[in-house]
């Protein structure tokens, strides 16, 4: 049952709620983590009464598998988790992405390592969101930075885990999850639906060539769906010792998702063209979004998904400004990638404001930088 | 329906040894599903990792061959999502009881109606021959070269104390009455689990003077004991090595109302 349209005054975590239930979200297995759990206790509320399942299971890889399980069922599926119960979800993640299974997976990230600190926020994740499971692959994530966004973006990471059977996260953190703003739900949603094998319905997922995001063969509809996170032929045949086999197989996983970084990839540019640039993201851009309002001197780069890297805006903006501040909270992981986009645009003078500790950097601690970088 | 037409004989040759207990208990999961006169459209396998998690991708239906340990916890998914398919889980005793103890109790618990398979080997098979958390005590493996100084999970027991519906315990020896097993597993509404315990005579026989499978099944034959019938108090049950017994039989059959029942999933078709 979709949220009605209309304006209302929710916690991020809730209006994660909303944005998947309006995205059509029929199945939902979680184990509680703070700072996430808001958001199983909502879809316990709101799948109640629909024709969804909330399930409780007992550790976040139960989570993870029965999500897997329940998508090839044909439905909509997502679980919520933080920091550790992430780590525990890795070894799924890398099943989805080698299955091909839409799921979406949300992360109110907190700081680490281990239990760290559960309350509070961090976006030392980004970086286990790409790499954590063995192998390499592709994934595509979404990091919002407002009431409005953990709507929005749910419904982008519901829409874009369909279009190209892929697992998509929503990285949140303690900031963006429990802050309390407004959200307006429009009367139309964009929801995209996954391709199905011998169907061909009015939308966007069919446009995507057979040949880069197969049909997806739902369970019990006479498909003979062999599902394997081992290496497969396209006939789904195990073949994991056959070289090409797998080349051809882990090529496609990467390239399904790096070809349509253009349609991906999300962002937000506050005075572009400015000497110095900020690029930020989550929580962390709230205080450079401040500076960059108010200082002339200064623009932002806000990414909205992180991967896919969005290299062309980064090397837009770094081909036009003369320094580049990157600000995150964590010890520098988004810094590294973004670095190397900008020295292949040319610019040189590529800084970092990390913060840890669970306060996102402020937007004196953000003008305290640029003033020992000399942009103001 | 036709044995060949149950398989897919596309995928054939199989990974299973010779005189490997699969393809027994793989027989009998036939007969009794075709006995049954059960749609197998409509039928869903799932499996972990492992030699007989690897079945279900031998089964001319809809298979999912997942993770290592999470059978229990993708097929949970699976049948929640999509009521009106049966669900059948085939797995072994690492799979099942080592990295996914967890699943296996909490399935139990839950009572989502599935059929769970586990062919117990006491071994590690593909892997080549470790010791598993059914290797009976004193006997060797690759990894227990000096004899398994632990003691084997009972997993019949531990179903029934978890609350699973319907749990059966037979040996490949015992082709009729696993047979009648799976039957009455398939036509049980909840968690239903049977256990098989099976010959691996390449990797468990060979290091155990039992490198014929012809001799683990006479092993099989000697050990079994009815479960009314057992020689030992109750305490030493999952004593399960040459010098104590198998325990077989019909261990509970009960009609705790399933998970679907309990939360209306089932009115959703």
């Amino acid at each position: 049952m979709r949220t009605p349209r209309g304006e209302y005054f929710l916690q991020g975590n809730e209006a994660c709620v909303e944005g998947a239930m309006s995205s059509g979200v029929r199945f939902f297995a979680g184990y509680p983590i703070t700072p996430s759990t808001e958001i199983a206790e909502g879809l316990a509320q709101r799948l109640k009464g629909t024709n969804g399942v909330f399930l409780q299971m007992e550790d976040e890889i139960a989570c993870i598998s029965a999500i897997i399980g329940a998508s090839w069922g044909g439905t909509k599926s997502m679980t919520a988790t933080s920091g550790p119960g992430f780590s525990l979800m890795q070894e799924a993640i890398g099943y989805a992405a080698m299955s091909e299974t839409p799921i979406v997976i949300v992360n109110v990230m907190r700081g680490g390592p281990s239990t760290g600190q559960p309350t509070r926020a961090s976006q030392g994740d980004v970086m286990q969101t790409k790499y954590g499971s063995h192998g390499d692959y592709q994934v595509i994530a979404f990091a919002p930075a407002s009431v409005q966004e953990m709507f929005d973006l749910t419904i982008e990471s519901f829409n874009y885990a369909e279009k190209y059977r892929v697992p998509a996260f929503l990285l949140s953190d303690a900031e963006v999850g429990h802050m309390r703003g407004l959200l307006s739900v429009p009367e139309q949603l964009k929801i995209v639906d996954r391709k199905e094998k011998g169907l061909k319905r009015a939308d966007e997922a069919y446009d995507v060539p057979d040949d880069l995001v197969h049909p997806f063969p739902t369970f019990g509809k006479g498909h003979k769906a062999m599902v394997t996170g081992m290496t497969h032929a396209e006939d789904s045949r195990i073949e994991p010792e056959d070289v090409k086999t797998h080349q051809e197989l882990v090529k496609r996983l990467s390239e399904k998702i790096l070809k349509n970084r253009k349609d991906i990839n999300k962002w937000e540019l506050v005075s572009p063209g400015s000497k110095t640039m900020i690029i930020s993201y989550g929580s962390a851009a709230l205080g450079p979004k401040e500076v960059a309002a108010k200082d002339e001197r200064v623009g932002l780069l806000r990414l909205k998904s992180l991967w896919p890297l969005p290299e062309e805006p980064i090397y837009e903006v770094a081909n036009q400004c003369e320094r580049i501040l990157v600000c995150e909270m964590n010890l520098g992981m988004m810094y590294w990638p973004i670095k190397r986009v900008a020295l292949e645009a040319g610019c040189k003078k590529v800084e970092l404001l990390s913060k840890i500790g669970g306060e996102p950097p402020t937007p004196s601690d953000v003008r305290h930088k640029l003033r020992g970088m000399g942009a103001i | 329906m036709e044995i060949f037409d149950f398989y897919r004989k596309d995928r054939w040759p199989h990974v299973f040894c010779p005189g490997c207990g699969n393809g027994t208990v793989m027989n009998c999961f036939y007969r009794a599903f075709s006995e049954l006169d059960l749609p197998l459209e409509r039928t869903a396998f799932v499996g972990g990792i492992g030699c007989s998690s690897r079945i279900p991708l031998y089964i001319s239906s809809d298979a999912l061959h997942t993770t290592h340990g999470r059978a229990i916890a993708f097929a949970t998914g699976l049948r929640l999502s999509k009521p009106d398919l049966k669900v059948v889980v085939f797995t072994g005793d690492g799979d099942l009881g080592a990295i996914g103890g967890n699943h296996f109790i909490n399935g139990c618990r839950r009572n989502v109606d599935m059929t769970v398979i586990c062919i117990n080997n006491n071994i590690y098979g593909m892997t080549g021959g470790q010791a598993s958390i059914t290797t009976p005590h004193d006997f060797l493996s690759t990894t227990t070269p000096f004899g398994n100084k632990e003691y084997p999970f009972d997993l019949a027991e531990l179903a029934v104390a978890a609350g699973a519906n319907y749990v059966a315990r037979w040996t490949t020896r015992h082709v009729h009455e696993l047979t009648k097993s799976i039957k009455t597993a398939l036509q049980k509404k909840g968690f239903a689990f049977v256990e098989v315990i099976s010959q691996c005579p390449t990797n468990f026989g060979r290091r155990n003077k039992m490198a014929d499978p012809t001799q683990m099944l006479e092993w099989f034959k000697e050990s079994s004991v009815r479960r009314d019938k057992v020689r030992t108090a109750a305490v030493d049950h999952f004593d399960l090595n040459m010098a104590g017994q198998i325990t077989i039989g019909e261990f509970v059959d009960r009609n705790r109302e399933c998970y679907e029942e309990l939360i209306g999933v089932e009115k959703h078709g």
